[in-house]
């Protein structure tokens, strides 16, 4: 009981950590997967932090290696076949790689949870959702089936599901598409986690639906200062809600910035392609910009920049060298801060 | 049936269609040979007037109840013009994918007509049936489902032609196949090999070559970009406009995504649970849009453009689209409508030019189905 009124009120606001140092940070991460055919290379060097409060966009298309790291990040990664060969990942200064089992699991669902894409196949189908979202309070808090269902409710409350002392008893099946999601959502937000991992969170829903959650994922972030990597393919849901954008691509990222940069000026050829392809809804262009050809298969990534067949800017020096993601500055040589670009020719793309 | 009746009544005035021109035929040889006849572009090719499909809902086993029905499609009308793209959007369950099975006549309508070049094709069959099929086409959402694993690609391709052999001899059907590859933008050699063998974009391009085998006039697109990534999106969209083009086709393109259909479509119709709230031009939809559903449907839309996200205002629905098992009296979207007032609750609003505007020369000035209809822009950024 006492664990009830603990959290009872509305959480302060967390401060930045005991540690110094962002919240979560990925450095130099690999992943690989062994299968018949080869060694797939799913991620190859990813690095980036999240703070407290931030929102961190990580945008790619399907095979880029996003919701890999996200999952590496989880501990969720099915190894084998997955192997991390190098990196790091820092909660709180910490290596989560180099931690036990148990220790991990101490960190899994209470300080870092994740959102899933598609809340009809995440959730159990025989099972209430009551019992689902009372599950991380039984298992992690070791409350009572009573008390736990208490806290459900609660936190259906929170993610706004009307009338939820009624609808506890119900299963899955029973409610559309956003409530799945926004019990999704509650079932992450259990335990007050530090840091949220939202995989495609609104991919499957509609547009008056996506707004809807999106919003409440923005404002139940502000609430308890979370940290919060949304993964999405969707440039537009991006645009509303990130404060800083990683864009991935075979496995790297090309590009970071943050959001009002990315779309002003973007530095590397493939950010550029990518807006210029997704159609306006407050314009009717003529043909559409296309990036020709195909993401590349990860059992074969292309020698020296993995976008160079697809490049119109590609040079000798694209196919032989991989470029590292340096820093992107002003044309007079101040610093942009935060962004930077893996381009050999970041320069003609960012002022050219 | 005294439901049917019902909805009889409170059909909509229809005053965005013209007059269909319908062909007397009275054998089945004159069906098929009145179905050769020509179409101009810019006139109606296919003309659709009230049509209706409920499907049944039934209680026991033996003797199936009818307890009630899902009224997916419930009264609507459109004309979709001889070489133009008619783009229809709406949220999951508001019925435009039955909306393309009815055109296809894959789905028997409860009621209403689809006149194809004068002839109601939901009472055609045989020969004739088989003739207007050809002419309409359809594109799949899933390329991954809509292509059989087990056959190859010049298999799937060439499947129309054993139905139709008209179109294609067969000794000369390989050469066809090829050249079909060969317009949506593969390599004709890879007439051997299996889906499983092409990413998302290359198999819709297969399931575009196997819509176009036939040279029909109507291509019917479901959702036939919203499973592909962003890159490979644009390619697609590029070839059936090029396609369009270069066979004078006519889209029928269905889609959730807004912005898509904005950039190929001509005209515009926005579906509500089972009607149509609004249609009109691109322009008049997007940037003058006069129903409240519309108006809410854009103002969700994320633009990828983070300036614009402060100066935009955002309409929030609240709640979730009503069962179209038992849709609300009156206007359907009142339950979740700012504006509603008791009117709305009675009195079905008809899909017409709002009184207010009528008679001006402004691009408000389109079809919308509601009482309350008053332009405002949504999408541009105060």
């Amino acid at each position: 009981m006492t664990i009830i009124k603990e959290t009872a009120g509305v959480p302060a606001p967390r401060a930045g950590g005991e540690a110094s140092g962002p919240l979560l940070e990925v450095r130099d991460l690999h992943v690989e997967f062994h299968t018949r055919d080869g060694v797939a290379k799913a991620v190859n060097g990813v690095n980036y932090s999240v703070d407290s409060g931030e929102t961190l966009a990580v945008l790619g298309e399907s095979g880029s290696g996003k919701s890999v790291t996200a999952q590496a990040i989880m501990g969720i990664l099915d190894m084998p076949p997955g192997k991390i060969p190098h990196g790091q990942i820092l909660f709180r200064g910490q290596d989560m790689l180099t931690m036990s089992n148990e220790e991990r699991r101490q960190i899994r669902g209470r300080k870092i949870a994740m959102i899933f894409q598609d809340a009809l196949s995440s959730l159990n189908p025989v099972l209430s959702v009551g019992y689902q979202l009372g599950e991380m309070f039984r298992v992690h808090q070791g409350l009572s089936k009573k008390d736990a269902k208490a806290k459900s409710i609660e936190l259906m409350d929170k993610v706004k599901i009307p009338a939820a002392r009624a609808r506890i008893g119900d299963y899955p099946h029973q409610f559309s598409g956003g409530m799945r999601q926004r019990i999704m959502i509650a079932m992450a937000l259990a335990l007050e986690p530090d840091l949220i991992i939202a995989d495609e969170p609104t991919t499957a829903l509609d547009v008056t639906v996506q707004a809807q959650v999106m919003d409440l994922l923005a404002e139940l972030q502000r609430e308890y200062n979370m940290g919060l990597i949304l993964i999405t393919h969707d440039l537009g849901v991006v645009a509303d809600v990130a404060d800083k954008i990683a864009v991935m691509y075979a496995g790297r990222i090309v590009e970071t910035a943050p959001v009002h940069e990315l779309y002003k000026r973007p530095a590397h050829p493939y950010t550029r392609g990518l807006l210029d392809s997704i159609p306006r809804l407050d314009q009717k262009g003529q043909e559409l910009y296309a990036i020709k050809g195909l993401p590349p298969n990860l059992l074969k990534i292309p020698t020296g920049c993995a976008f160079n067949p697809r490049c119109p800017k590609a040079d000798d020096i694209c196919r032989t060298e991989i470029p590292a993601l340096a820093p992107v500055t002003e044309q007079d040589g101040s610093d942009l801060p935060g962004r930077g670009s893996a381009c050999h020719f970041w320069k003609e793309t960012i002022h050219g | 049936m005294a439901e049917l009746k019902k909805t009889n009544e409170a059909v909509d005035a229809t005053p965005n269609v013209t007059e269909v021109e319908t062909v007397e035929v009275t054998s089945e040889e004159a069906a098929v040979a009145a179905l050769d006849a020509t179409v101009e572009r810019g006139e109606p090719i296919l003309q659709v007037r009230n049509l209706v499909k409920h499907f049944p809902l039934t209680q026991g086993i033996l003797f199936k109840r009818h307890v009630g029905a899902v009224k997916a499609v419930d009264g609507i009308s459109f004309d979709l013009y001889q070489g133009e793209t008619l783009g229809i959007v709406g949220e999951s369950g508001c019925g435009k994918s039955t909306v393309a099975k009815l055109l296809m006549t894959l789905e028997k309508a409860t009621a209403g007509e689809v006149f194809y070049k004068g002839q109601d094709i939901t009472k055609l069959s045989g020969r004739a049936l088989k003739a207007v099929r050809r002419n309409i086409q359809m594109v799949f959402q899933d390329p991954y489902t809509s292509l059989n694993p087990r056959m190859t690609v010049g298999d799937i391709i060439g499947e129309p032609f054993d139905i139709h052999p008209e179109v294609a001899p067969k000794g000369d059907r390989r050469r066809k196949v090829q050249e079909l590859l060969d317009v949506v933008g593969l390599n004709p050699e890879y007439i051997h090999r299996y889906p499983h063998q092409f990413s998302g974009g290359q198999r819709q391009r297969i399931g575009i070559a196997r819509g176009l085998a036939l040279n029909p006039e109507i291509i019917i697109c479901d959702e036939p970009v919203s499973a592909l990534d962003v890159s490979v999106q644009a390619q697609v969209v590029n070839l059936m406009e090029k396609l369009q083009d270069e066979f004078n086709l006519s889209y029928v393109f269905i889609a959730h995504d807004l912005s898509i259909v904005r950039h190929i479509s001509d005209r515009v119709g926005v579906m509500y649970l089972g009607k149509m709230a609004e249609i009109g031009t691109d322009v008049q939809i997007y940037d003058h849009p006069t129903h409240p559903y519309t108006q809410a449907l854009l103002s969700a839309v994320p633009v990828p453009d983070p300036e614009a996200r402060e100066g935009r205002e955002r309409i929030i629905l609240t709640g979730d689209v009503p069962s179209p098992a038992n849709p609300p009296s009156g206007c359907r979207f009142r339950t979740r409508c700012w504006k509603a007032e008791d009117k709305c609750a009675t009195e079905v609003p008809l899909l017409a030019v709002p009184e207010r505007f009528k008679g001006q020369d402004t691009p408000a000035a389109h079809e919308s189905a509601c009482h309350f209809a008053e332009e405002k822009d949504v999408v541009h950024a105060a």
